[in-house]
């Protein structure tokens, strides 16, 4: 029994910090600022699922635990805002997205 | 195990230097407060990884959030450049900060090492502090029992240079009331952020009230709730409006709760010494001294939360208010 | 397996503050800050089962409240005080 439930927190963790390690390497490779803010904010939240469940697993059920549940709700319901906020005003004040080809250029390239 | 504690030292203050080296060199004043947000996250990571979780917890709620939105609000006031400089001999300061670190390293080299028991600061106060605690004031979060009763003036001055500060920001900005701005309009409603800040501010609220009542316990006390609840009123205001904000809380109420934040402290001090004790003596409060301690501390706490919220929430008052007039 | 972790996380955070430090848009630094802030969450969180003393969820707490508070707070300050050039803040 404590068998499993050390290799599923183990699964838990190394998936969690692989999503987080994904994340960041998107943040830092991507060369736009809309494709990096989809990196970090998809990743986000799965990461914290899993790293979190992952500790749980290993404390069993106490003051503890509730208090983890607590901070999976709360970034699940923050970080998501909080990501939305930061593109929805980064889109208003003018930044715009680098689209791959824009109809202009594929019609140039299709001429040439 | 100590390898591993030894590494995670070692990444996490070459990332504080790099960040240091990074604000040094940074123009752009956005950038720098951003990289201070960094800052104080990864010195609040030292902090735990020091075991000093009360003080991580300060820097938990002051520097990352309050400080971040005081610096902000600054900047609205002064533009987002550096101002170029003339072009001054580098020199002279380099020789001077030369000289400067070498006499402090050098001053350093008397210190005790770190971590060694026989150091002085485990000498003298600490055992009895960590002997007599329990048996004289009886509560379980030594700090606590020693930030507000053994050192209870000094927690009074800090109270007292709090309130002080907020007495020199609203001297030198004071907060204006004005019901319409015609130069100011308003941004668009963001509904998604509204509903969830609706939705936190209750928690938020909730948990600075278990981060002034546990404080006894776990981590926590004035301080940090009264940042915490702070938070939840600067969220209110930043999602909603700095008006609806002010119909809520208003000033004027602010300000008298500030004050009386502090009588609440000093008046516990005159309260034991008219029960014979001396001032800040918290043993003839009650019935007996452990029953005494448990009020004293309680009540000053209190005090000391009611005093920071307010004076947090009205320091950023006169900011953004200051901030409305410059474009 | 909660040192490796640690240290992932702590890859996870270089990575965010290089990507602090080289902007170059005033939206990427905030960014690179949300992503510090929640994996410092995490790390309290992890460090804490590390030392096996898992008292510290109330500073993790406290983090996730007020990591979103700063975010938005930076946000609006972005949206009142438009950056000179939203192309980058330099």
């Amino acid at each position: 029994m404590n068998f499993i439930i050390d290799a599923l927190s183990w699964a838990c963790l190394m998936l969690g910090c692989f999503l987080g390690i994904s994340g960041a390497i998107g943040i830092f490779r991507f060369d736009e600022f809309y494709s990096r803010a989809h990196a970090a904010s998809v990743t986000d939240t799965l990461c914290v699922l899993f790293i979190i469940s992952g500790l749980v697993l290993q404390s069993g059920f106490n003051l503890v635990t509730v208090k983890m549940i607590f901070i999976v709700v709360l970034l699940w319901l923050t970080s998501p805002v909080a990501s939305h906020a930061l593109i929805r005003s980064a889109y208003q004040t003018g930044l715009k997205p680098k689209l791959a080809i824009t109809r202009k250029e594929s019609s140039k390239r299709t001429q040439s | 195990m100590s390898a591993i504690n030894l590494l995670i030292d070692i990444v996490l203050l070459t990332m504080l230097v790099f960040t240091t080296i990074a604000i040094v060199r940074s123009r752009s004043l956005f950038a720098i407060v951003m990289l201070s947000g960094i800052y104080s996250l990864l010195s609040a990571n030292i902090f735990v990884v020091l075991d000093a979780v009360d003080v991580a917890f300060t820097e938990a709620a002051v520097g990352a959030g309050i400080s971040t939105v005081l610096m902000l609000a600054t900047i609205g006031i002064t533009g987002y450049e550096q101002k170029k400089r003339r072009s001054i001999s580098r020199i002279t300061p380099l020789i001077v900060v030369f000289i400067t670190g070498a006499v402090l390293v050098y001053g350093t080299l008397d210190m005790p090492a770190f971590t060694n028991p026989s150091n002085p600061v485990h000498e003298h106060v600490a055992p009895r502090f960590i002997e007599q605690s329990p048996t004289e004031v009886g509560i379980p979060n030594m700090v606590t029992s020693v930030l507000a009763s053994y050192r209870g003036y000094d927690t009074m001055g800090e109270v007292i240079v709090v309130f002080a500060a907020l007495i020199g920001v609203l001297s030198l900005l004071g907060i204006r009331e004005k019901k319409t701005d015609p130069v100011y309009t308003e941004p668009p409603p963001r509904p998604i952020l509204q509903v969830m800040a609706k939705f936190m501010i209750p928690f938020i609220i909730l948990f600075a009230l278990y981060v002034q009542f546990h404080g006894d316990f776990g981590p926590g006390g004035g301080f940090q709730a009264g940042v915490i609840f702070s938070v939840a009123i600067i969220l209110y205001t930043l999602t909603f409006s700095q008006q609806d904000a002010m119909d809520l809380v208003p000033p004027w109420v602010l300000k008298r709760l500030a004050a009386l934040g502090v009588l609440i402290y000093g008046g516990t001090g005159v309260v034991s010494l008219l029960k014979g004790g001396n001032f800040l003596d918290y043993n003839v409060l009650a019935h007996d001294p452990i029953h005494g301690q448990h009020y004293g501390i309680l009540i000053i706490e209190f005090g000391v939360g009611l005093t920071v919220a307010c004076v947090m929430i009205l320091i950023f008052f006169a900011f953004i208010s200051r901030g409305d007039k410059n474009p | 397996m909660f040192a490796v972790t640690c240290l992932a996380i702590l890859i996870v955070m270089g990575i965010a503050l290089a990507r602090a430090f080289i902007g170059p848009t005033v939206y990427d630094r905030i960014l690179a800050v949300n992503m510090f802030g929640t994996k410092t969450v995490l790390f309290i969180a992890v460090y804490g089962f590390l030392t096996e003393r898992p008292e510290f969820m109330d500073i993790a707490l406290v983090y996730a409240l007020i990591n979103f508070v700063g975010v938005i707070a930076v946000l609006k300050f972005v949206e009142r005080f438009p950056p000179p050039s939203a192309q980058s803040d330099e």
